[in-house]
């Protein structure tokens, strides 16, 4: 009873924030929903759950997600492989190049895959533009890093051995995979595939620019009804089934990734020498860079542009407000996204940490580890749930003391540390939870008080985890569009607001400044992935 | 060897930390805002493309003595919806940006307070249809029409005849050429909607119909059709017929005294752009002042250069590029906003059915 009573204590910190930032501003919409007029009437909600397109719209999402999931988990995995345990050149640099895309504004990717998949573009002749390989392949695009940066960080921390003693028993390569390496790395790529889902079941951009408007995800539909319609009825019965979903779903990752016993001997091993056999691995590496430079290399050329000539003019821009586009200049706004992604991060970091230790220590009772678990998954919802509900809830809800909040400039960087927040928990838990708690009865035994046994067994293997997941939030910081473009003041617009706006201006300089905006951004972006990469980081963590 | 490394990380991540700490948000100590209620300070609520000079903007501060602020977010329709949504407690003093297609909504959830701003000379010709219960809630500030426009270098090249009304966008001889941004996802989409609507009547899902089995490709909003689609546009596309506005010829100047454009005249629907006080407005004097500032002539000259819209003051010059190049229509389909009240959300939802099908 006591030791429950105190993780809920522990937890009382980080639910209260959610519950704030989260829970309080979501429940407040779908209420709206429920009473539309001051009077309970569910009726009117159900009504929308019956109509053929709400059906459309979800078997939609849910299928497109799918697809997308499996294919950037197909893509991930060799990649994961050959950057995290081969001794492959300059795989720093790849490893930092393929986290870019996921923090490129979605209206910047749209416009570079049309470029290039639209009629006049070079793959123009596969048709692709407005189909829904066009929307699977941009969702890819956009999370395959996840998958390998977290699955890589897992296998790079597995022990070789039970597979070499597999090998030296005359088990072929592919059985060795399938019965050894595999089953050791299924809770890492099954929880990189569950938040791979939620990004792509809730991504908006991509649904509308490279689907041609023919395709509305539940995503877009929730966009559609409450910032156009006004629809908040039908909104709040999409906002429900988003939730139940989202629920179901983490309950079946949290089933498919328990493994018997989670306590791991962690080591890392050196890369190894690249040999003749590795070739499959490679090529598929090879193959998914071309995939994510494509159009990433079309907006680096387009950014060079100015009329028909080759020019630096877009860049120099950067420094004016775009023909009076903007209120602040480019460089401004680059200066914003790395303050508030400072927030961000450290919130997201602070957050994390507790809800790690307290989802991670070993439960007694089933009740409480029934809390624990509930407490993990409470924590994952915010990258489910539509961004314009959350933005409307904001306003609705946070308008009167104590919590007048509207004003704030907090409210961008919590918002972010909140979508940062479950990739700062998933790159923590596992590590946490592959400590042998036996280490942390000994260090009792021998006399160490609480704080004293954290700091000798804990912080040793966690601090550089931590470091891997500060980049992570920090990245997810700089790239957050949604909340962010509802949210920030116009003084304080952050980079992806900005580069919005002038793709949006019929100025001539408006589109290659944007293009070169978006370049600074990811070079900014793969910079810092590289720095924290320079701190020596064996990245123990995983997903 | 060891701990020497591992120290060195140390001290890096602490220095690291503490240059960060100093240049976040929190650290870097901003002027502590109060709320809403601090009587030098106004808010003005408008939509993303909100943009006027600096200077301009510090001339209100500076001879009002009020200090703005600008809050941003979303097109006219979430602008809308966001303030009938916080009605009860406003999130500013003075909204710009409800354009005429959203105005009904605003005006009938009473998000609105009643001003006596003064019409300067031009404006009243832009104003909502006259009512009787209300007085001025909307000020016109800015004006602009949507518009069919064509690459006229392209159809030179081709030794095509341009189209000139919209039942040519559906001859065969432009098959595949037009591009057209979403109703329900932008503004001048759902513009280009009422102008088919006031056009066909009863009768507009058959010719968007047409329209569609003509080729005509739907995109997510302005920005892609004209940047990516349009043969003028930025990333230089194939299709040389795009919905725009009239003033977007005099982006694309050739550089030899004309421009490569044109908007055809004949298939414009007119936006209007308002201003109002907001309900309960914590500072209705500096709201006030606000609203006079945006039907000042300095603000009235900076429109089509910050907003790329004209003014609604018949007595202020125009830039020169436009003066010559961005002619507006001399009559334009108009549909009345009592109707676009009534019907919009049935026409959006059979628009995304006739469109999705």
């Amino acid at each position: 009873m006591r030791r429950t009573l105190a993780l809920l204590g522990l937890a009382l910190g980080p639910v209260l924030v959610l519950g704030v930032f989260f829970v309080l501003p979501v429940a407040g919409m779908v209420a709206r929903g429920f009473w539309p007029d001051g009077a309970f009437d569910p009726g009117g909600v159900l009504e929308v759950l019956a109509r053929p397109r709400t059906g459309r719209v979800v078997w939609f999402t849910l299928w497109s997600s799918a697809v997308a999931t499996v294919v950037s988990v197909l893509l991930g995995l060799p990649a994961a492989y050959a950057l995290h345990r081969l001794d492959l050149p300059l795989r720093r640099v790849v490893r930092a190049a393929l986290l870019v895309p996921f923090v490129l504004p979605t209206v910047v990717v749209g416009v570079a895959f049309r470029e290039l998949l639209g009629e006049a573009g070079p793959l123009g002749g596969l048709g692709l533009d407005g189909t829904p390989v066009a929307i699977v392949a941009g969702l890819a695009f956009f999370n395959v890093a996840v998958v390998v940066r977290s699955v890589g960080a897992a296998w790079e921390g597995l022990d070789p051995r039970p597979a070499e003693a597999a090998a030296a028993l005359g088990a072929s390569p592919a059985q060795v995979l399938r019965t050894v390496t595999l089953p050791a790395l299924r809770p890492a790529i099954v929880s990189a595939a569950s938040v791979v889902f939620l990004f792509c079941a809730t991504s908006f951009g991509v649904v509308l620019t490279l689907g041609g408007l023919r395709y509305a995800s539940v995503e877009t539909e929730i966009y559609l009804l409450t910032t156009n319609l006004l629809d908040l009825q039908a909104a709040a019965a999409l906002s429900v089934v988003q939730l139940v979903a989202i629920t179901a779903l983490l309950a079946l990752a949290a089933r498919l990734r328990t493994v018997p016993d989670p306590a791991v001997a962690r080591r890392t091993s050196r890369p190894r020498a690249v040999r003749r056999s590795d070739w499959p691995q490679v090529t598929a590496t090879l193959l998914l860079l071309v995939l994510v430079a494509a159009p990433l290399v079309t907006l680096v050329v387009g950014s060079l542009r100015v009329g028909d000539a080759w020019s630096l003019g877009n860049y120099r821009a950067l420094q004016t407000t775009g023909e009076g586009a903007l209120l602040v200049p480019v460089t401004e706004a680059l200066v914003t996204s790395l303050r508030t992604a400072v927030d961000a991060t450290w919130m997201a970091l602070l957050l994390g940490l507790v809800v790690a230790v307290v989802v991670t220590r070993r439960s007694r009772t089933p009740g409480e580890r029934r809390v624990r678990s509930v407490l993990d998954g409470f924590f994952m919802l915010p990258l489910g749930v539509s961004a314009v509900t959350l933005g409307f809830g904001f306003l609705i809800t946070l308008d009167r003391p104590p919590l007048d909040l509207r004003d704030s400039a907090l409210l961008v960087p919590v918002a972010q540390a909140l979508v940062a927040l479950p990739l700062v928990v998933r790159t923590i838990v596992p590590v946490l939870a592959g400590i042998d708690d036996r280490q942390r009865q000994a260090a009792a035994s021998l006399g160490a008080g609480g704080l004293r046994t954290l700091a000798t067994v804990d912080l040793p293997v966690v601090w550089r985890p931590l470091l891997a997941a500060a980049g992570f939030a920090f990245a997810a910081s700089l790239g957050e569009f949604g909340a962010t473009a509802f949210l920030a003041r116009e003084d304080r617009a952050t980079v992806p607001v900005v580069i919005f706006r002038l793709i949006g201006s019929p100025g001539a300089m408006g589109y290659g400044m944007a293009l070169a905006a978006s370049v600074v951004l990811a070079t900014t972006t793969a910079v810092v992935m590289l720095a924290v990469e320079r701190l020596r980081v064996p990245s123990l963590g995983a997903f | 060897m060891r701990s020497v490394r591992a120290l060195a990380s140390v001290l890096l991540a602490g220095v690291a930390t503490t240059a960060l700490t100093s240049c976040s948000l929190v650290g870097g100590g901003d002027e502590e805002e109060t709320a809403n209620g601090s009587p030098g300070k106004v808010v003005l609520v408008t939509h993303e493309s909100f943009a006027l000079p600096e200077e301009v903007l510090d001339r209100f501060e500076e001879e009002s003595g009020f200090r703005l602020e600008v809050r941003s977010a979303g097109d006219a329709g979430s602008l809308t919806n966001r303030l009938v949504l916080t009605k009860d407690r406003p999130i500013g003093d003075v909204v710009f940006g409800i354009d005429n297609t959203f105005a009904s909504r605003a005006v009938d959830e009473g998000v609105l307070a009643d001003t006596d701003v003064e019409r300067p000379a031009g404006a009243a010709a832009y104003d909502l249809e006259p009512r009787s219960d209300t007085a001025d809630d909307l000020v016109p500030v800015d004006t602009g029409h949507v518009c069919v426009n064509v690459d006229d270098t392209w159809f030179e090249r081709e030794g095509v005849e341009p189209p000139r009304t919209l039942a040519d966008l559906t001859e065969p001889a432009y098959r595949d050429l037009t591009v057209v941004p979403g109703a329900t996802t932008s503004s001048p989409g759902l513009a280009f909607l009422l102008a088919t609507i006031a056009e066909e009547g009863e009768d507009w899902p058959a010719y968007w119909e047409r329209l569609l089995a003509n080729g005509a490709k739907l995109v997510d909003g302005w920005s892609d059709a004209y940047q990516v689609d349009f043969t003028q546009g930025g990333a230089k596309g194939d299709r040389p017929i795009v919905v725009s506005y009239d003033s977007s010829p005099a982006f694309t100047l050739d550089g030899e005294g004309g421009t490569t454009t044109s908007a055809l005249l004949d298939t414009c629907v007119r936006q209007v752009e308002y201003a109002g006080l907001l309900a309960g407005a914590a500072n209705p004097d500096g709201g006030t002042a606000l609203l006079e500032f945006l039907l000042s002539p300095e603000v009235q000259r900076a429109l089509p250069d910050s907003m790329y819209v004209f003014p609604v003051r018949d007595d202020v010059d125009l830039p020169t590029d436009w003066a010559r190049f961005a002619e507006q229509p001399e009559a334009a389909y108009d549909v009345d906003p009592a109707e676009i009240a009534a019907n919009r959300d049935d026409w959006l939802r059979e628009w995304s059915d006739v469109t999705s099908r």
